[in-house]
Parts: C-alpha cells; structure tokens; sequence
C-alpha cells in the first residue's frame, strides 16, 4: 500500500498518522513481554526499573532471580555435596517443571492421538452428523473454563480422580483435542483424495494407505495440532487450581500463588524464560505451516 | 438409475440387487468414519460432557437434607407450611438428629439449612447434641432445648431444604428467593448481587470486545496491505502474544500498571502526575480491562486478517474511479466486505471474556471480579455447589447461545488458529 505520487496533502498526512497509531498498537502487543526480561535481572525485589539499571550499571543487574528458582524449596542450597539430587527433589519450580512437562506430554499423546483419528473421520464426506458432533468436539474450547474445571472437580472427586495427575491429563487432554482437530482439518482439506484411491490400487490396504501415503502428508498438521494441544496443556491453570494436589503443582499454578501471595521477581524470571519457550514453540509452528503448504503444492505465505 | 429394467432389478455380481449393494456400501463407510471419530467422542463425553451435567444438576438437585433427614423429610411433605408444626413432625425431627449426629453428617444438613434461613446452623448442631437423651413430648423437649423450634420460619426453611429437585437455586442466582409455599420473591435489596454481576460481565465483555476491534482493524488492515514479506514479520509481533502463556501476560501487566510499575514511572517522569498521586491503573476495572483487551486481541486480529486477504484490492480502486471519496469507498465498498471478519472476531473475543475467570481474579481487585470469580468462590470457598452450578449454568446457557451464533454465522470448521 505504497503511497502514490499523487497523493494529496491529507492523504499524506492520513498514510502516516495511520502507521504511528498502528505502531503504537504494536507497542501495546509486545511490550509487556518484552519488558519482563530486563526486569527479571534486577538485583532488587522490585517489579520497576531502578536508577541504577536505566544507568546500565551492572551492580544493578544480576542472575539472583534465576539462581533463586532452583534454590526456592530447597533442603540446603548452599550445601556443596548433593546440591543436584536436592534442587532435583526439592526445589519447588523444579518439581512444578516436572509436573508440567509431565502432564503435558500425557495430555498431548491423547489429544493428539484421538484428536487425528476424529479429524480424519470428520473430514470425510460420508460422515453422518457431521456439524453436532464437529460443535461437540469443539465445545471445550467454547465453554468457560471455570465451568468445565468446576465440573470436573465435582466429577472427578466421586470417581477418585481428583487430585490426582491421571485427572489433570484427561482435563487437559479434553481442553487440547479443539486445537488439534481445527488444525488437522485445515490440513486435511487440501488432501488429494485420489492419492489413497491410488495407493489401494497400487495393492495396499487402508492401514498401509494411512500410514504410508496420508500420514506423512498430513504429518506438520498434526505436529502443530499437538504442540497447539501441548501449549495448551503447559498454559492451563484453572483446571489444575480445581484438580490438582500440592504435589501436582504445575508452572502455572506456582506463578499463581507466587502472584496471589509472594510477590517476588522470581516469576518474572520464569516468565522470561516462559517467554523463550514459547518463542520456540512459535518458531517450530510457523515451519511447519510452511512446510505444509509447500507439500500441499501452495505457496507458503 | 432405474429400479427395474426389462429384465428384472440390475444386480451385482454376487446376484444381490445393485442398489442393495450401493446401501450396503454406502452404510459401510458412513460406519468406518463414525468409527474414526467414535473413541473421541466417548472421551469428549465421558471426561468432559458427563462432569459438566452431573455439576449442572446439583443445580437444580440438592438431595442434602433428604439423605440424612429422610423422616423429617417425610412428614415435612405433608406439611402445608402454614399451620403449627405437630408434635408428630418434632418426634421425627428429634430421631433424625439422632442418627445424623451418629453418622456425623449433621454439619452438612446444618449448613443446608442455613442457606435457607441464617443463622439456623447452630439450632441444629447444638439440639443434635442433646437429642439422644430427649423424651416424649417432642415439641416441649425441643423448644425446651431452644425457643428458635417455635419459630416457623424454621420449618418453612427445613421444608424448602428438603425437597431435593428444587428451583431455589436458580431463583437465587438471578436474586429471587423460593418461598415454603411455592412462591417466589425478590431477595432483600442488599443480597441482590448476581444479576448485577451478570450486567457487569457483560458489560466488561462488550467492553474488550470493542477495544479489541477499535484496535485490532488498523492492524489487520496494514497486515493485510503490506507486501507478504513484511507482513509475515510484523505477524511475530501478533502471534508471540497469543503463544505466550497468560500468566506470564498478567504477570507483565502488573509489573507495567502497579503503582510502582513502567508505566506510572514514566508518568511521572514526563510530569503527567505527580509522585505522590500515582494513577491507580490495576486491581480495579480498568486493569481488568486492559489485561484481557491486551490477551484477547490477537482472536479479533486473526480472523479479521484472514479476511481482508481475500479482499480484492481492486474494489476499492472502482469505487474511486467512480468518483468515491476516499471514505466513501473505505465506509461503503471496504468495510461491508469486512463484516463476516468481524462477526467472526467480535463473537470469539465475545464468547471468551464472559467465561474469564484468571485475569479478573490476579488484576482485578475488589471491583474487577466477575461472575466467573463468585463461581469458583462458591465452589471452593463457601461450598455452596449448588448455587454454583445455578449461576455456571445461566453463564453457560449464554455462551452456548453465543456459540451456536458464531456457529451458523462463521461455522466452526471455518476456524483457524494462526
């Protein structure tokens, strides 16, 4: 959208403004990420910029934070021998990361595993009840949180599941199957059809079709449906606050009572880092998209 | 096709009429896809759908005092809630605080009544104590115990608490209070709290809902002008957020808007204030409000980018070549053909500030809570689950009615994420 020559004086003026309010807009997105980080090095226990670190003064700056999460929990943090094997047990962050990859793998295996299937089933044309079950499957996403976590507080603790991490991976499974079910279909509704009619009359059978033809083709939808269902997972709090034990306590649970109760800038120290993941997970994603489109035959944009 | 040709029904080649066979096969198929999505629907249901329903009955069905009363609760059925209670009625009261004291479920049946008629619970733990020693008659021997068994007030509370498939809860959640015989009415003007809380949550979604689309068109609008390449970089700057975790997100919020925070700071740097009348920006409305503007805007962008590709840009060039002006031809030929876009974002945002319940609950103060917030609190502090699942099941009647909107107007399978 390139300003053209003869562009009036107010069209001129308009083109500009419209940039500056649109950056600002993008200011207002990022930062608040973006901020965290140098907060999180601040040498003091404050949320806010000191004189010393918008000097630049190194004294103002330090890695305290971040020892803090490991030490934070621990038996003896300055003990020499078996300073590993505590942080390893005892440390509450640490064991709160445990926890959280832990959970989310579980909930990402079946999420993402019955999650393919239904996608599957769902996008063939001879599906009966395709749009109820399609919003049923979907409703997780839809609901408010509070609901569904209440409900499964109430449900859970009548079977026994409640505190338990098995309660936590079926929530969270349940939360992460809309994601991978909007992602596969997406990638499914590029698919060639006739490559599965050709594969089974090349002599192969439908199992040997799926996994040799369709699969590899519908492969990048169904890695970022799962890390869709796995960010899911390592994000989700309510649930966790409804389901989980002390000893269940995930990343988010621990910055929730960090914020509710001790406020110190060790969360903004795991939020950096927080942030580092997600930049990742961000990056594998956008690959994958693209990578999608190109076998798709489209062009990536 | 024809049904019957000269030579009787087309058959295939096993001698079965062909249009058997296609049925056959067609049933086949139609069962090989339901298979597909079968293990999935059964998990959707049975860890997701059936928990949602069993809380949403405790709404209307709270079998409390049934289940240790069932005496009491028997005679109280017969009772027409006007006349004196009998002596029949206080003997069986008496027998059924004997065993629920001896089960230990008598706090439960206490606080069920208490929710009735306040200040009741005690009424009941302390006669429950001394009802193993009472003797005929009943009715001295409790009122002997505490005058409050006279009152018939208490009873009508005890009636209402003993049916056990009862409105009250849902009359409560929208402020109204179940009378013993039959009748509603207003609850006292101070206790009417939840269909204000109900207006203001909707109110703080239409709120976000319109912050988001204020600022999330001139975004979409430059992403979908810039040529693809910059736009791509630009779209970091938009999904970053969405990928960050919201805690992290609220967290940011509070370090930017807190009294001591970023944004104050610079305040009074550039003399906007002074150091000692700092902005009050977070734990009240406002900062509910900027948090989940901030963490809902990229459901409003994304929609809407997706859209605008798809815009010709020559539309507009016409309708400029026609002689529009410029606004003319954003207002009349651009921004219809951006409708569905918004439709599709505004409900999205719309659909999912109703249920917020993490924001409001860490930035939120007293102010910011919204009906999310009493929900959790009735089912984790007060134990009150099934005035809890009353207002969870108003909230979710709303959402669904939403989502079933968003449905016919957008389609759920037109959603994308990224």
């Amino acid at each position: 959208m390139a300003l053209p020559i003869y562009a009036s004086t107010g069209e001129r003026i308009w083109y500009y403004t419209f940039r500056v309010i649109c950056a600002c807009i993008f200011i207002f997105l990022i930062t608040p990420i973006l901020i965290i980080i140098p907060l999180s090095f601040n040498v003091q226990p404050y949320f806010t910029f000191t004189e010393g670190m918008l000097k630049l003064d190194p004294e103002a700056y330090s890695l305290r934070w971040y020892a803090d999460i490991f030490r934070n929990g621990m038996a003896a943090p300055d003990a020499v021998e078996g300073w590993w094997a505590d942080m390893w047990q005892n440390a509450q962050w640490v064991r709160a990361m445990k926890n959280s990859f832990f959970i989310g793998f579980f909930a990402t295996l079946l999420a993402t595993g019955f999650g393919t299937l239904a996608a599957i089933g769902l996008s063939r044309s001879e599906m009966p009840y395709k749009g109820l079950i399609m919003s049923i499957l979907i409703s997780p996403m839809i609901v408010p949180l509070v609901i569904t976590a209440a409900g499964m507080f109430y449900f859970y603790s009548q079977v026994g599941l409640s505190q338990t991490k098995m309660g936590i991976i079926l929530a969270h499974a349940a939360l992460g199957t809309p994601f991978v079910i909007i992602t596969v279909t997406a990638t499914l509704v590029g698919f060639d059809k006739s490559l599965v009619r050709a594969s089974a009359s090349l002599g192969a059978n439908p199992v040997r079709t799926f996994w040799k033809v369709q699969m590899p083709l519908i492969l990048p939808g169904v890695i970022s449906g799962g890390l869709f269902a796995f960010i899911t997972s390592f994000d989700e709090v309510v649930a966790v606050l409804f389901l989980a034990s002390p000893e269940d306590r995930t990343i988010p649970r621990q910055m929730w009572s960090g914020i509710r109760e001790q406020i110190s800038p060790t969360i903004l120290a795991v939020a950096t880092i927080l942030v580092i993941i997600s930049i990742g997970l961000l990056t594998m994603v956008e690959l994958l998209r693209r990578r999608s489109e190109r076998l798709r035959g489209l062009t990536p944009g | 096709m024809s049904d019957v040709s000269p030579t009787g029904p087309m058959l295939a080649a096993d001698g079965t009429p062909l249009k058997k066979k296609l049925a056959q096969a067609l049933f086949l198929s139609r069962v090989r896809a339901f298979g597909l999505v079968a293990p999935l629907l059964l998990f959707i249901l049975a860890s997701f759908i059936v928990p949602i329903m069993t809380l949403l009955w405790q709404g209307v069905h709270n079998n409390t005092y049934e289940k240790y009363m069932p005496q009491s609760t028997a005679v109280l059925a017969e009772w027409d809630a006007v006349s004196a209670p009998t002596e029949e009625m206080y003997a069986a009261l008496v027998a059924d605080l004997v065993t629920a004291r001896e089960t230990r479920d008598i706090g439960k049946v206490a606080t069920r009544v208490n929710r009735e008629k306040s200040g009741t619970r005690s009424l009941f733990t302390s006669s429950a104590r001394s009802a193993a020693k009472m003797e005929t008659p009943f009715r001295e021997a409790l009122i002997d115990k505490d005058e409050d068994w006279a009152d018939i007030e208490v009873w009508q509370a005890m009636k209402i608490a003993s049916l056990s498939l009862t409105p009250a809860f849902y009359a409560a959640a929208v402020d109204y209070t179940y009378n013993a015989d039959g009748s509603f009415e207003p609850a006292e003007e101070n206790r009417q709290i939840y269909v204000f809380l109900f207006l203001k949550t909707f109110a703080v979604s239409l709120a976000v809902t319109v912050c988001c689309f204020l600022l999330g068109y001139p975004v979409a609008y430059l992403l979908s002008t810039l040529p693809m390449r910059t736009s791509n970089l630009l779209m970091i700057l938009v999904l970053l957020p969405f990928w960050t975790s919201l805690l992290v997100r609220t967290t940011a919020w509070i370090a930017m808007l807190q009294s001591q925070g970023v944004l104050n700071d610079i305040f009074v740097t550039i003399g906007l204030t002074s150091d000692d009348q700092r902005f009050s920006l977070i734990y009240n409305m406002t900062g509910t409000i900027i948090a989940m503007t901030h963490i809902l805007l990229p459901f409003m962008i994304l929609p809407l980018y997706s859209v605008m590709r798809g815009i010709s840009p020559s539309y507009v060039r016409a309708a400029k070549s026609l002689g529009a002006t410029n606004w003319t031809a954003f207002w009349r030929v651009y921004f219809p053909a951006t409708i569905p876009g918004i439709g599709a974002g505004a409900l999205l945002v719309f659909i999912l500030s109703i249920g917020y319940y993490i924001t409001p609950a860490l930035v939120g103060g007293q102010d910011g809570q919204l009906i999310s917030n009493f929900i959790a609190d009735h089912m984790q502090k007060t134990l009150n689950w099934s005035l809890a699942a009353a207002l969870g099941g108003l909230l979710l009647a709303s959402v669904l009615i939403l989502y079933w909107i968003y449905d016919k107007i957008v389609g759920i399978d037109n959603m994308k994420l990224g």
